[in-house]
This record gives C-alpha cells, structure tokens and sequence, in this order.
C-alpha cells in the first residue's frame, strides 16, 4: 500500500501542529467558536450529540495491521472502547474530547493516518472499490489513481473552498461495489477500442434531499490528461455553481439545471485550456512510482482447492467468500452486521485481534467497504478454516454479505447532530425478524439502506429498500423508499407513502419482503421483481395494518 | 409561528470534552434532573442571556431552551433528540449519562 514520502510525512506534522495552536488558541479565547469551527472540521472534528466526534481517513478503504492496531488504541485511550466505520469507509470514534485531539492526530501521524478531507467544503476522501487489487474482474487497480486524486486534490488553492463538499470514487469493473454513480465526479478505468486503458468521467451524482444519478461527461479520457479533465470539472463547479443557498450548491444541481450537455460543453472548453497550456499532463514514471506501492503481494504456486468445512464454515463461505484473481486465494468479507448489532461498530478488542489474524496469516492489509464491513484481500484459501474459526471467537463470522441483514445504517439520531430519527435501532430491529439463515437465502440479495436524516449518509437512496428517518413534531417517522440500487444498475428508489412509526417500520418491511416471495419469478432478487411489478403490491401490503386499524 | 412551549430547559456542550450540560442556578450540571426549569418566557430569556458570559469565558458552546413537560410529576424532554441527550445512545445503554447507576431509566426504546 501507499506509503508517505517526505513530503507527505511533513504535510501531516505541519497540520498536526497547526491544530495543536488552534485547539490553544480556541481555549485561551483568541478564537471564537464561529472562527474555531471551520478549522475544527478541517480536521474532521465535529461537535455531535454527546460529545466530539473525530472523523479518520481511510484513503480508498485501505489498512494494514499498524494502523488498525492504532485504531485500536485510539478507541480504548481517547474513546470509549468502539469505533464506528461508515459510508465513505473512514472511521468515526464518537466520545471524544477536543482537548485530546491534538495528541490523536499526532498518534496517527506515526503510522501515517491523518483527518484531512473527512469534512469541509473540499473534495472528500476518494473511495475505490474494496476489491481492488485482488478481483478477477478489473481493469487495472483502481487506488493508484485514488492516491493521485489525493495528491492533487490535497493542497489544491483552487479547491479548498468550494461550495459544497465533493465526492469522487474510481472503479475498474463492470460490477460496481462503489456505488460510483452516486458520487459528484465517478471515474471508472476503461479500455477502448484500440485496447488502451483510460478514464470514463462522470458528474453530477449524489444522494442528499436531491438525490440524482451521475451523468456522462466523457467517455474516454487518456490516461495523461485525466488531472487536466478533472481539473476542468472542478473549475466549471466552482465557477458557475450556486452560493446562494446550501441546498442547490452540490455539482448534481449544476449538472441538472443547464443540462449534460451544456456541463460537457463548458467542461470541454475548460478541458482545451488546461491542455494547451501543457500543465496538469500525468507523466507514464509518476503513475509506475505510485502503482509500484499498490503492487499485489507476491502470491505463492497454490492448490486452487477450496477446503471444505462445517456447516457453519459452509454458510460463511456462500456469501462471505468471493473469487479471486490468483488461484489459492479468495477475498474474505468479514461482516460487521451480527444481528442484534449496530452495523458498522467495532470494538478495540476486535480491531487488534484483526490486526493479529493479518500478521498470522500474512494478509499485509483490509479494506473497509462502504457497505460497512470490511474485506480481507488476499486470503490464501487453505487458511479460510482457520480464518473463520478465528472470526467466529470474534463475533464477526456473521454468514450475511449482500443479504437482507447486511444493512447499511447511519449513526442517526444516537450520536448524530444532524439526524431526525435513530437508524441503529431500526436496522438492529429488522435484523432480528429476518435472523433465520435459511429465510434470508431465500429471500436472496436484498440491500436495506438506512438513514436517520435527509443528508442520506446511510444511503437509502440507494437502498432496494430504503428508510428515510423523518421528524414529525419531535417524534420519530419512517418513510420506505423502494427500487434503489447502488450498484452498475444505479437507481434513485421511489417514495412509497407516509411515514409508519418507530414501532411500526419493522413489520412493516417484513411484509414488503413477503409481498416479494409470492410475486417473484424465475429467480428474481427483490429489485427485479419490484421492477417489474413496480410500486402498488408492495404498498398495498404494506399499509394494510393501517387501513385495519382505519376502518 | 410556533407557541413558545411552557417548560424549558437550558442546556449546552462542554467546550474541552463536548459533554451535555444543563443551568443551574447560575452554574452548569451534568445531569438533567438537577436542570432548573423555566415556567415563563422571561426567566428563560434571562437564563439563556446569563450564559452567554459561560460561552466568551470558553466553558460551553452554543446555549439553546429546549421544551420539557410534566410527566407524572417527573419533568421530561418532549423531543427524542433531547431525550437522547439526557441518557445517551439508546443502544448502548452502558454508555452515557444513562450509565451511571444511580441515574433512573430513561425511556428512549423502541
């Protein structure tokens, strides 16, 4: 994986020390909180329900054991014991104290961690794909250009105060596991015709109370100019985007207001500039230095055979266990969604002992997807038993990747500022009454995506079903969304109906399930078949307690 | 526009640990149920002027009312983010104001 140059290291210290005098200055009073605050989130610290909370990069999902034992540490140090990984698979510790930041970004420093471009009106923690490097499926590697995307983006003076934040994610398959066109600048890695590897560039996605799928910009960008092209997508935005009102500031506003292709239009024309003008061109020994530190581990000659275990092995690896692109080895998704828990949490003790199992059996780094679990690359397949045996001790060999109990939930309303409504709570809920291993292998892959608030950090736009948490005078509503995908078939779902409260969500999801078993056909997942049969079952269904209780 | 709700609160975050506080008689606590409670506008009002001398001496950050009722005979918060604020994440129960165990349960299930 990537590792800081000097430069980077110095980067990092300079910040590090900065905040110190800020945190000082803001305690002795010569900053107000007004003038504290923008420097605070700079640093990905936010002010939240209970206490502060730290928000750490995790650039493109990618850990070693160094940095998650240090995770670790900061959760029994400075925390209480957990942290929290989310949706753009950064890691949220939510009991911390302002006056310990400091020394948390200088423990992160040393194993080359750091808060920067976790919040703020900048471009945002770029994401990948969290099989990168190790699926059959792609391309190239995606997270070479992710760090580049950094490295750019990092210092940019043109960047650091857009109008809105800016999210860009890189994939390379034609199976998107990054949620790609949900972002403001999806790239995808392409090859063309002549066989030669570029950039597909999108913009304009993004969830929020607008939510909108991204847009084609261009299809094929060479492989040199893709900074120049980026470049010109950021400039259009922070040109000739809204200041006027924080709802319509986002580049999807842009986008959909003067259109595809009037974007292309302006975004070529700056595009020209920037390449006549012979700057900003990617050189082929740059992209090797980078690529060099994304290099696969040196895989060994071995068997292809998976081993063959106990029923419980057995369940694991049908969702659990993916294919990988060198014979022996499988990618693991070790899920943080054991039912009854808050999907996402881990604790400290967990964390180190993932930290060892990586040193144990030679896995140099894990990913943390934005599906909230996180992924073991590189697993040789001979040691999936032991793995697993390993994990189950931990409580996290939950058998549940892509199914229904593998939901997606923002911290909400527990922790969050921002929420309306709690998430975990709703989330822990419908696990529970889809617990049976076998009913949620019939049901099949089905994405519960949940948020607590409009912000839609818990993505339910996305979700193939969707819960937005509401406020109705202080009191917790849940409105159901249906049709969302965010995969390659991207698709903003479709609002059902009124809210059902906090005791009703549950049931009432277990019935918009169940309405799916009897309408499915020929193997149908839950998208297809609402796709074909579209709104009125599922809501007919699902409002029928209601309109007992009404008549 | 909105009545002004007849019971207040005044609370805050901790300025060096972000903690949930609440005035009382001029000071700030940890705990809800030693909150005062304000029956009229204009003690509230007065409340929430006092503390805004707390906040240029760097003790908390942005003072707000928030609306409580009676409830029998105890005082509650009407919002659910406030009642979380009183007690802590509802599911984790070892966490958090409601944690301590001399502190009553709070009802924030669902």
């Amino acid at each position: 994986m990537y590792r800081y140059d000097e430069f980077d290291a110095q980067f990092v210290k300079e910040r590090v020390s900065q905040f110190r005098y800020q945190v000082e200055r803001r305690l002795a009073g010569e900053l107000t909180e007004d003038e504290f605050k923008p420097l605070r989130l700079m640093n990905g610290l936010y002010l939240q329900l209970h206490a502060y909370m730290l928000r750490i990069a995790v650039p493109y999902g990618t850990l070693n054991a160094k940095q998650m034992r240090m995770l670790a540490h900061i959760a029994r140090k400075y925390d209480k014991g957990y942290g929290h990984f989310t949706t753009r698979t950064n890691m949220q510790f939510h009991w911390i104290k302002l006056v310990d930041v400091p020394d948390i970004l200088e423990e992160l420093a040393s194993v080359e961690m750091h808060c920067i471009q976790t919040s703020g009106n900048c471009i945002r923690n770029v994401t990948a794909d969290h099989f990168a490097g190790a699926t059959d499926e792609e391309i190239e590697d995606p997270r070479p250009l992710c760090e580049i995307i950094r490295q750019w983006s990092s210092l940019h003076p043109e960047f650091v105060f857009l109008a809105r934040k800016f999210k860009i994610a890189v994939g390379a398959t034609p199976h998107d596991r990054a949620a790609l066109l949900w972002h403001d600048m999806p790239v995808e890695i392409v090859k063309n015709e002549a066989g030669e590897v570029g950039y597909r560039v999108y913009a304009g996605g993004g969830m929020g109370r607008t939510p909108y799928i991204a847009l084609l910009m261009k299809d094929f960008v060479k492989r040199e100019d893709i900074l120049a092209y980026l470049e010109a997508v950021l400039r259009v935005y922070n040109q000739d985007s809204r200041r006027d009102n924080i709802h319509k500031q986002r580049i999807k506003i842009l986008v959909n207001t003067i259109g595809q292709e009037e974007m292309q239009r302006r975004i070529e024309r700056e595009f020209e500039e920037i390449k006549a003008s012979g700057s900003l061109q990617l050189p082929q020994e740059e992209l090797d230095r980078i690529k060099a530190y994304f290099a696969p581990p040196k895989f060994e000659t071995l068997d292809d055979e998976m081993p063959i275990g106990s029923y419980d092995f057995e369940n694991w690896k049908k969702t659990n266990i993916h294919k990988h692109r060198a014979p022996g080895y499988a990618i693991a998704t070790i899920s943080l969604k054991a039912i009854g828990q808050t999907p996402g949490d881990i604790s400290h003790v967990q964390m180190d002992a993932l930290a060892d199992l990586m040193d144990q059996f030679g896995i140099d780094e894990i990913r943390v997807s934005h599906e909230q679990n996180l992924v073991l690359p590189h697993a040789r397949k001979r040691d999936l038993p032991a793995i697993f045996a390993r994990l189950q001790k931990l409580d996290l060999a939950t058998p549940n990747s892509g199914l229904i109990t593998d939901i997606i939930a923002c911290p909400g309303l527990d922790y969050c500022d921002l929420a309306n409504a709690r998430s975990i709570p709703i989330a822990k809920d419908i696990a529970r009454r889809f617990e049976n291993l076998d009913r949620q292998h019939d049901i099949g892959e089905l994405k519960i995506k949940i948020s607590g608030c409009i912000n839609a950090c818990g993505h339910h736009h996305a979700g193939h079903i969707g819960i937005l948490g509401v406020d109705k005078k202080g009191v917790e509503y849940y409105q159901i969304l249906l049709g969302g995908s965010g995969a390659e078939d991207a698709t903003v779902g479709n609002i059902m109906g009124p809210g059902f409260s906090a005791h009703d969500i549950g049931p009432a999801v277990e019935r918009v399930v169940d309405t799916y078993v009897k309408l499915r056909q020929n193997g149908e997942r839950f998208l297809d078949t609402y796709r074909r049969v579209g709104m009125e079952p599922f809501k007919n269904m699902a409002y029928l307690e209601q309109m007992y209780a009404a008549h | 526009m909105a009545a002004t709700p007849a019971l207040q609160v005044l609370t805050s975050n901790r300025l060096r640990d972000g903690a949930v506080v609440y005035w009382q008689a001029g000071a700030w606590v940890e705990y809800f149920k030693d909150a005062d409670v304000f029956h009229d506008k204009p003690l509230a009002d007065a409340a929430l002027a006092a503390a805004m001398v707390f906040v240029k001496d760097r003790v908390v950050v942005n003072p707000y009312l928030f609306a409580v009722r009676e409830e029998a005979g105890q005082i509650r918060a009407v919002e659910q983010r406030e009642i979380i604020r009183c007690a802590g994440p509802s599911v984790r129960r070892d966490l958090g104001k409601q944690a301590k165990p001399s502190m009553e349960a709070f009802d924030v299930s669902i």
